[in-house]
């Protein structure tokens, strides 16, 4: 039985897709079986970032709509045969996602993965709603910024009121993970520190992701950032995070590409 | 261009370019085709996929008006490759 996860913000453009990417093939790497899925429709990008974009022929709407089955639409990694992608659809609405679609959608992917995880829309509609609602575990992609922060809030007040676990009064697992830091600018003052950030939202953190120009450079070439470069920072926070969402017990520090004398010296690479 | 470009590895964001051109000229094609067209293509994507593994963009339609007669022209790419099987098991 796979644990579905959501990755969700509220506020766009803060790094779901991306997360969805990197924990997607981070948790790939290790033999289990994963399916990314994008929620996004009418503006699908997970494709994109996973390199995918050129085979997309059916999405979750068709799977929903009865067009097609899961296996036709399920598109699998070309580098990682335990990775599989869901689409969105780009050409309807997101009204056409229905609650009992995405139920009978997740429900048939629990049986086949060991993680299903879903890239939410920004905002607070219905793909959001929809793209948390029968998740166990919620990965809250913050920036440290004051928009992001109080978005992050306001999905958190939805995890726990609109999700099915919610409304059974079961717990949501909740996780913040901090994308978009830059340790420097936090310690002259110029960004929200970690510290900050936990104690406004009161949520555990799963990781920090550092700055980096390396997830650009993976979404140009539409690989996650977790296969195109591992040994990059941001992908050393990505598996961290994966690592915690297995239940291991990894330390909290925040990767940096910044070498010393000896690295240089000898040209070593962080595993 | 200087001589040292030919030397530097592509960057990433000509690849970057190179996949935006691809897949956004199909999505406006799809936007600004006639109807019938649109519905078509996506029809034939439906029932060709069903039986093999296509890529979206290797599907062209085209139709012709004379006089009397249209003609449509459908033409499937279809790839041989083993990482493209027959069939789309899961």
């Amino acid at each position: 039985m796979a644990k579905v996860i959501v990755v969700t913000s509220g506020k766009g453009g803060v790094g779901k897709t991306t997360t969805t990417a990197a924990l997607g093939a981070a948790l790939a790497q290790t033999g289990q079986k994963v399916a990314v899925v994008d929620f996004d429709v009418g503006l699908r990008n997970l494709d994109l970032v996973m390199g995918a974009e050129r085979r997309v022929v059916f999405d979750i709407v068709n799977v929903i709509q009865g067009v097609a089955k899961l296996s036709q639409a399920l598109i699998r990694d070309k580098r990682l045969e335990t990775l599989w992608l869901l689409p969105a659809s780009q050409t309807r609405d997101k009204d056409s996602l229905t609650e009992n679609g995405v139920a009978s959608v997740i429900r048939e992917m629990r049986a086949k993965f060991d993680w299903v995880i879903c890239d939410s829309p920004a905002g607070i509609e219905r793909g959001a709603t929809l793209a948390m609602r029968y998740a166990d575990t919620a990965v809250v992609v913050t920036n440290p910024e004051i928009s992001s922060v109080r978005d992050s809030d306001r999905i958190i007040g939805l995890l726990d009121s609109k999700t099915e676990k919610a409304e059974r009064g079961q717990r949501i697992e909740k996780h913040i993970l901090i994308t978009r830091f830059d340790p420097q600018r936090a310690t002259r003052g110029e960004m929200l520190n970690i510290d900050d950030v936990i104690n406004i939202l009161s949520t555990p953190l799963l990781g920090i992701v550092p700055e980096s120009e390396e997830v650009l450079h993976a979404s140009n070439v539409g690989c996650p950032v977790t296969l195109n470069n591992p040994a990059c920072a941001p992908a050393r926070a990505y598996f961290d995070a994966a690592a915690r969402l297995r239940g291991e017990d990894v330390p909290m520090n925040i990767p940096s590409d910044r070498k010393g004398l000896l690295d240089k010296l000898f040209g070593r690479r962080a595993a | 261009m200087s001589v040292f470009d030919r030397f530097k590895p592509r960057s990433t964001a000509a690849v970057a370019r190179e996949r935006l051109q691809i897949v956004l000229s199909h999505e406006r094609q799809a936007r600004g085709q006639s109807d019938l067209i649109a519905v078509l293509r996506e029809e034939i994507l439906v029932a060709v996929a069903k039986h093999v593994i296509i890529e979206r963009d290797k599907i062209h339609i085209s139709m012709e008006r004379g006089e009397s007669v249209s003609s449509l022209e459908i033409n499937i790419e279809i790839p041989h490759s083993p990482d493209m099987p027959m069939a789309a098991g899961f």
